[in-house]
């Protein structure tokens, strides 16, 4: 019989990989450069952050948590880092967004 | 000398969290270890009270919370968007007029838009200016009406006026 600390850690696990599995998608779905870096940065968050939290509920209070509390301190600061540093290249080389206002967009879904 | 100490404290109290072992020959030699950084960090001349903010500390805690709120309430939109059938975007490029006066003020509004999904960074300039690329034109509304900037700026505070930008 599994305790509660289990479920509420399968629950965050099992979430965490849902976003990461979304954000895979929506690296595929989204239509430019920009765009994809948007859809990465979901598993840089969302994904890690929760598969981070279960694994905080399986290891208690221990050395065990600080350590994955910090490995999330330095992904929240290394993932817009490399997010912000690939979109400045490709700006900086010219590669231009797609942009649509919102009428457009409502326009093209009719 | 206060700095250095400061930094010293830090990194041993860093040491000893990572470490887990507690024997007295391993916690003088990581005593030893964090001496030498801090001397190294000293003769390379970055040893100051950018290298570590202790002041912002305890308003940056307060804003931390808030943060990872909106991170979490742009991720379970961007996760909409993305799963819905029509996907509903509409990719904006947008200025946005940064009001924080030190360099580290204005880095932590740029990651803070970079870090919340579906707004990116793209430049920075020394005079705050950012250009951002937005997913969709109501989430750059949003950004544009600037509560984020307030926050960053409430967090950076007093020191404004001790730490000027330098760039």
């Amino acid at each position: 019989m599994p305790g509660a600390l289990d479920i509420l850690s399968w629950a965050c696990l099992l979430a965490g990989s849902f976003f990461a599995l979304v954000s895979s998608l929506a690296m595929l779905r989204l239509p430019d450069f920009y765009s994809r870096v948007h859809g990465a940065s979901i598993s840089d968050t969302m994904g890690a952050g929760l598969i981070l939290l279960g694994l905080v509920f399986q290891a208690g209070l221990s050395l065990v948590t600080v350590k994955l509390g910090l490995v999330l301190m330095f992904l929240v600061i290394t993932g817009p880092t490399s997010s912000h540093t690939l979109a400045k290249a490709a700006y900086r080389l010219g590669l231009d967004p797609q942009l649509r206002s919102k009428e457009e967009n409502a326009s093209s879904q009719n | 000398m206060k700095a250095a100490f400061n930094l010293l404290v830090a990194l041993f109290g860093m040491w000893l969290l990572w470490s887990g072992h507690y024997t007295p020959l391993l916690v003088s030699i990581g005593l030893v270890s964090c001496l030498g950084v801090v001397l190294l960090c000293q003769r390379m001349g970055i040893v100051d009270r950018e290298a570590l903010p202790l002041d912002l500390t305890w308003r940056t805690l307060r804003y931390i919370p808030w943060l990872a709120l909106e991170v979490v309430k742009s991720n379970l939109d961007l996760a909409r968007r993305v799963l819905s059938p029509r996907m509903p975007i509409s990719p904006q490029l947008i200025e946005l007029q940064a009001t924080q006066k030190t360099d580290l003020g204005l880095v932590t509004l740029a990651n803070s838009i970079t870090l919340t999904p579906s707004t990116v960074t793209i430049e920075a300039t020394s005079d705050g200016r950012l250009v951002v690329h937005a997913l969709a034109s109501d989430i750059a509304e949003d950004l544009l009406k600037g509560e984020m900037d307030r926050r960053v700026t409430r967090v950076e505070g007093s020191v404004a006026g001790t730490m000027e930008n330098t760039a």
